[in-house]
């Protein structure tokens, strides 16, 4: 399999390979490599997924399978601030859903989606393990928990002042 | 280790950490600092404490004060108050719902009576992140003990004796399990721990990881001596940071001291644990899913056989064991199985640890003997419904569980009672559901998730579930019909015969059990078509009641769509078209002139 075309900077691709040879290139390592390199691109687009591809050698499909398989793996850039409302069951029968609806509605996206500023990214996810707290929802690292859909403005406003430009 | 008067124990469980407990802990240390009290007072992080509704807790050792719902700020009164002039901080204790007194220790809370910690022995007393503690406390004695009897078989028969099941849902006999994988040769086995823990609303595996992770290490390492195993494996989810740390960090402590590692406590015995990552997928906690997972491939089931303690990890035999049940492992040792055995009921022993939440009084992280009744747990334990409202259903087992209702409430809770009621012990969720949960959106929630979780492999649960998700949307919807709900009832026993793997067979069991349980609910939605909880937007509209209305006008001022009408001081009224059933003003009317229909 030859590099198709591989629009990545040159640093970010050597970071990829030094990524794979930690690992001794192994597919068996297939899945730590793609957590090391989603920790250093916040994401796994299709071109850091063919750098893994050639370097373990196994086909791109291979890679894109396992990134799209689960749930941890994302290729779309996270925003600024990344947002993720806890759906698990107890936050869910305490209201999450309501929660997350309003999240939507304010920034005007859907779930998985980052806004065209790159500022927020919503997302949903399944138990923090912070049920006494149920809702919750983390912006970034940190919690906001017993949530009610009329608090959301106001903790979104919360990052009114930074300047959030990608 | 210096002799200090007090230990503060700060809870450094992820929902206390998550109201600022370490900031507690850093003013605490400030404060202890000021007044010269550094000999004197320690301050330690512990793990959950279990009573995360009260969170954060803080508790002073020797007098076993117990402290609800501190803020960095109380801190100063701490030290002042109770450290120094021996005086409790009444504010901070906890207030009996019942008697409506200050409780002073948690020995005589509701919450803790009932409870009895086997596998949680450890939270909430140790700093996970010191191994002394842990060995202070009769950790490592246990595989001493075992490397010194050196007999395999005669631990494995001790834990089969002892009556202790796969906590992690399925229930199989963990000692048979043992003993299967010890009877298979080979050059190499892995003993793995699967702390993969993907049902929703459930986190007892994380809480031992956080606040005991070297009862876990001390396990697979007898675990591996049984079976013949030089190397130990933990599946977690990458989601889990501080256990993951917690974990690093109790490995690397154990290697030191030589209880991992080559030639432990010099008996010939060499066993060492390496971490996997999960990377988000509910089927990897099903043990085939796991070990293709852990090779690097897409997180699928295979049939069994061969079984992982035939063909396992990398095609050697592999003994799978779920975190609490490995929790339970060195107490069974070091007390004996007629102990363990004497706890429990006919064919489940010992405790299970529970994540008790949802519409509860108390929610948390609680132990309980098998046999304890629902009502105990869900009253005496959980402290009733939260507002005052009534009980409608629990659901347990996750998403391969069901509901209960009432007529269970006073069933002992044990693996084969939960199956014979519908639903099954699972890994240990608890949810609790009031008269304002919808039961068809319960189960419509639950296999929205399974239709986002299943890896995909066999059609039955890749478009069966689609199409049972479908069914039930429909329903909420006011489409529905009486078809519609046998079509539901055989299609899910068609999935249940015929799905690879274990989720995909119990997927449709949040469907089956609320069909059974609530069988007028569903008819409610598709002959009436309305939503006896209220919960169906589509099926609900709200009115003003004119007799009850003043005519503020807060309902028309907060309503979004300006779907409310009236003169000042005269009754208002909705108009349907219009409204968007958001609720607003029901919630805003002071008066209860808005009603639901």
């Amino acid at each position: 399999m030859s590099s198709i075309k591989i629009k990545i900077k040159k640093e970010t691709k050597d970071k990829i390979v030094e990524i794979c040879n930690s690992f001794n290139n192994s597919p068996k390592e297939l899945i730590n490599i793609l957590h090391k390199t989603q920790d250093f691109l916040g994401y796994l687009p299709a071109e850091a997924q063919e750098v893994i591809a050639e370097q373990v050698k196994v086909p791109t499909a291979k890679v894109y399978g396992i990134v799209s398989f689960y749930s941890f793996f994302t290729m779309i850039p996270k925003g600024k601030h990344p947002i993720s409302v806890c759906m698990g069951t107890a936050c869910y029968v305490r209201g999450a859903e309501k929660v997350l609806d309003e999240f939507k509605h304010l920034l005007n996206i859907k779930v998985g989606e980052t806004d065209s500023a790159g500022k927020f990214s919503l997302a949903s996810l399944r138990c923090v393990g912070a049920c006494g707290l149920a809702p919750v929802a983390l912006i970034g690292g940190k919690v906001y928990g017993r949530l009610a859909p009329d608090d959301i403005k106001k903790i979104l406003s919360e990052y009114d002042d930074c300047e959030c430009q990608r | 280790m210096s002799n200090y008067k007090y230990h503060i124990l700060v809870c450094g469980g992820t929902g206390c950490v998550a109201s600022q407990s370490p900031q507690i802990k850093a003013s605490l240390e400030q404060k202890i600092a000021e007044h010269n009290l550094t000999n004197d007072v320690q301050v330690v992080t512990t793990g959950c404490f279990g009573f995360c509704e009260k969170g954060p807790i803080v508790k002073i050792l020797p007098d076993n004060t117990f402290y609800t719902q501190v803020k960095p700020e109380d801190a100063n009164e701490i030290i002042n108050e109770h450290i120094i002039k021996g005086r409790k901080v009444t504010r901070l204790l906890y207030i009996d719902p019942k008697s409506s007194e200050r409780k002073s220790d948690s020995k005589h809370m509701g919450f803790y009576q009932k409870q009895l910690r086997i596998a949680l022995r450890n939270c909430g007393f140790i700093n996970p992140e010191n191994i002394d503690e842990y060995i202070a406390r009769d950790g490592y004695a246990a595989l001493a003990q075992v490397l010194e009897t050196n007999d395999p078989q005669q631990t494995i028969d001790i834990i089969k004796k002892s009556g202790l099941r796969g906590r992690g849902g399925g229930g199989f006999p963990t000692g048979l399990k043992w003993e299967i994988a010890s009877k298979n040769p080979a050059d190499q086995k892995y003993m793995i721990c699967n702390a993969d823990e993907g049902d929703p609303g459930a986190f007892m595996d994380r809480s031992i990881l956080e606040g005991d992770p070297h009862t876990v290490l001390e396990a697979m390492a007898i675990g591996g001596f049984c079976i013949g195993a030089s190397k130990g494996l933990i599946y977690i989810r990458a989601e889990y940071p501080l256990a993951i740390r917690r974990l690093e960090i109790a490995i690397k402590q154990a290697r030191e001291l030589g209880l991992l590692g080559e030639n432990i406590l010099n008996s010939g015995f060499s066993f060492d644990i390496e971490l996997y990552y999960g990377a988000g997928a509910f089927v990897c906690g099903e043990e085939t899913a796991m070990i293709h997972s852990m090779e690097g491939n897409r997180g699928e089931p295979t049939f069994k056989p061969p079984f992982p303690a035939q063909e396992g990890y990398l095609k050697k035999p592999s003994n799978v064991n779920n975190v609490e049940t490995f929790a339970n492992i060195p107490v069974i040792i070091l007390k004996g199985w007629e102990w363990f055995s004497s706890i429990g009921t006919k064919n489940s022993k010992g405790t299970k640890v529970f994540a008790l939440a949802g519409q509860i009084n108390n929610v948390g992280l609680i132990e309980v003997p098998m046999g304890i009744t629902l009502r105990e747990v869900i009253y005496e334990i959980g402290g009733g419904i939260k507002g005052g409202k009534k009980f409608k259903a629990v659901q347990t087992g996750g998403p391969s569980g069901g509901c209960l209702t009432e007529k269970f409430l006073d069933t002992p809770i044990d693996y084969d009672n939960l199956l014979a009621a519908g639903s099954m012990m699972g890994s240990g969720g608890m949810i609790v559901m009031d008269e304002t949960s919808c039961m068809v959106s319960v189960a419509k929630f639950y296999l929205d998730f399974i239709v986002e979780e299943s890896c995909g492999k066999c059609s039955p649960c890749r478009v069966g579930n689609k199409r049972l998700y479908e069914l039930l949307d429909k329903i909420t919807l006011g489409k529905g019909t009486i078809d519609d709900l046998n079509l539901l009832k055989n299609l899910s026993k068609v999935i249940k015969d015929t799905a690879l793997c274990g989720l995909g067979q119990t997927s449709p069991n949040p469907v089956l059990s609320t069909i059974d349980n609530f069988w007028d609910e569903y008819l409610a939605h598709v002959v009436d078509h309305k939503c006896p909880a209220g919960q169906c937007k589509a099926l609900k509209s709200y009115h003003i009641d004119p007799d009850n209305c003043i005519g503020c006008g807060v309902c028309a001022r907060n309503c979004p769509v300006g779907a409310i009408k009236g003169e000042k001081k005269m009754p208002h009224e909705i108009n349907q078209a219009l409204c968007i059933k958001c609720g607003t003003c029901y919630e805003k009317c002071k008066f209860n002139a808005i009603f639901i229909k």
